[in-house]
């Protein structure tokens, strides 16, 4: 039996977990997952500014937290901080760590490539909209090919304490310990399936022991010391969904049923570069306190297309918000979304978009929010997007004014003028695997 | 006799994105109420329930083996991710949102 906790759900995700993991308890293998779709095209800016940079920062001063217990514990960290800047980020871990040994896996970032993809005559088209990626080619920041498993599994093969990886799935980070220690093959598919699904139920950090859990929120204990998830795996492919029992925090059928339903599309066909995985087949059982054991789970080959994430930018947007206090809070804040409107109209601006929300009515909800006629204040908060960077910064001057030129009653204007941001989008593509080929590098002080 | 209540009664949610679109998981509390989710929680009544919201299609899995549904509301998200204005531009409240739909629990 092998134990796998995940200690980061996302980059800003809690700085304490990872540290906690290590030391309220036995882990052998730490995965930390870094990257949002978006994370990429954030980190290439960061490099273009400065060639050091573009990788997750927060990882290598983490890693000098951690450097003990790597040392005398043997906790193997598997990370995807590296971003578009893996050997950068493994040359900071070394230089705040030394004497750790760190490898790096590479070829996930094809940015460089997709010129040569296309006059191959793969059309990148977007998996969502169909169109074909000459339409966005000139505004792309950023293109990295989503790697499985099996090359975390090469990197931790190399002996190396910690291993960093650019685009990695979030599940492989998971999936890799057991691939390397178990000896599981890529045709082993359930195994590979089980192995996914665990790293599905602890890619999102607390989100599988007890954080953001409806059922009975208000009774799970210590949440301030909330436990990450840590999955017990066994060579069979079954697993134990479980954390700390000095942390806080409630491991339940119920809260990894939430786990598994989040982000998830055709439950039958879970796509990775590793297999696809049948959640159909998921069998749960309660096994002691914090405790989940998952078995039965089947899967099926991994496809012969990659994933790329690619992103664009795509203009830019700029939201503004005003309070308006009772009476008749909404009626102020709906008078003063015309007048915004008609002075932006009168300006001769235009937008792609101009959403309004009004904050204690209907910001989360729209048309499905439930009715509150008399709230004792409304937060009046609207958003412009569009091609054209003046207009946008034109209407972030439209706000604060209406404090003595529009209703009554508005306040809650001391942020000043909302910042101008240009929009980074997202552009999910195929190309066949056989065209990223990883390689692993170990980096040593 | 019709046994009206709010899905929240029987069931609890989680709901992410993907892009433009939204899931919302639907998770029997107890596995004997799923054939009550099957009936009563269909992708009409799930359209009807955000209106103006859900701009495309809802589509609906099934999983029995949790007791559970999982639902797609395409184009709900504003155009999603980055380019969404909306606060909620992950659909991170959707599946409390569900939570007031009118069931009938009878069996």
């Amino acid at each position: 039996m092998i134990r796998i906790a995940n200690g980061q759900g996302f980059w800003g995700d809690w700085l304490e977990a990872p540290v906690r993991l290590v030391e309220q308890g036995p882990i052998d293998y730490l995965a930390l997952d870094y990257l949002a779709e978006v994370t990429m095209s954030i980190l290439q800016k960061q490099r273009q500014a400065d060639p050091a940079l573009g990788y997750a920062r927060d990882f290598p001063p983490l890693i000098a937290r951690l450097a003990d217990a790597i040392r005398e514990r043997g906790v193997r960290v598997i990370a995807n901080a590296g971003g578009v800047n893996p050997v950068a980020c493994a040359r900071e871990v070394v230089r705040l760590a030394p004497g750790l040994k760190v490898a790096v896996v590479l070829g996930d970032d094809v940015f460089a490539r997709l010129d040569e993809f296309l006059a191959k005559g793969y059309e990148l088209r977007d998996m969502d909209t169909g169109e074909p990626i000459a339409t966005v080619r000139d505004r792309i920041q950023s293109a990295n090919a989503y790697i499985g498993a099996f090359p975390l599994a090469e990197a931790l093969a190399t002996g190396a304490h910690v291993v960093i990886a650019g685009r990695s799935t979030d599940t492989a980070l998971t999936l890799a310990p057991m691939v390397h220690r178990f000896g599981w093959q890529p045709d082993d598919f359930d195994k590979l399936a089980a192995g996914t699904i665990a790293g599905h139920i602890i890619e999102c950090g607390a989100q599988s022991t007890g954080g953001n859990c409806q059922v009975d929120w208000q009774t799970i204990p210590d949440m301030a010391n909330v436990g990450y998830p840590i999955v017990e795996a066994e060579a069979d492919g079954s697993f134990v969904v479980t954390k700390h029992p000095a942390a806080g925090g409630r491991v339940s059928v119920h809260s990894v049923k939430e786990q598994l339903l989040y982000e998830l599309g055709d439950p039958r066909h879970y796509i990775t570069p590793d297999c696809v995985a049948d959640f159909t087949s998921i069998h749960l059982a309660e096994a002691g306190p914090d405790r989940v054991r998952v078995s039965g789970v089947r899967g099926g080959p991994r496809p012969p297309t990659l994933k790329l994430s690619i992103s664009y930018t795509d203009g830019w947007k700029a939201v503004g918000t005003l309070v308006y206090s009772w009476p008749q809070a909404i009626e102020k804040a709906r008078a003063a979304d015309l007048i915004v409107r008609q002075r932006l109209a009168g300006l001769g601006l235009q937008f792609d978009e101009i959403h309004t929300e009004f904050f204690g009515v209907n910001a989360c909800l729209g048309p499905a929010a439930p009715p509150n006629p008399d709230p004792p204040e409304v937060q009046l908060r609207i958003g412009v997007r569009g091609g054209n960077k003046k207009a946008v910064d034109r209407f972030t001057r439209e706000l604060i004014p209406l404090v003595l030129n529009g209703p009554p009653g508005a306040t809650g204007f001391g942020e000043g003028r909302p910042p101008v941001r240009e929009i980074m989008a997202y552009w999910p593509a195929l190309v066949p695997r056989e065209e990223i080929v990883t390689r692993v590098e170990v980096i040593e002080s | 006799m019709k046994q009206n209540v709010p899905l929240a009664k029987i069931a609890h949610t989680r709901s992410g994105d993907k892009g433009d679109t939204c899931n919302i998981g639907v998770i029997a509390y107890d596995e004997s109420d799923y054939p009550i989710l099957l009936r009563e929680v269909t992708t009409a009544r799930v359209k009807q329930h955000f209106g103006a919201l859900v701009k495309g299609e809802v589509e609906r899995f099934e999983l029995p083996n949790l007791g559970a549904l999982n639902f797609l509301l395409h184009g709900a998200l504003g155009g999603g991710g980055t380019v969404s204005l909306r606060t909620d531009a992950q659909g991170k409240t959707f599946g409390a949102a569900l939570l007031s739909l009118e069931i009938d629990i009878s069996r």
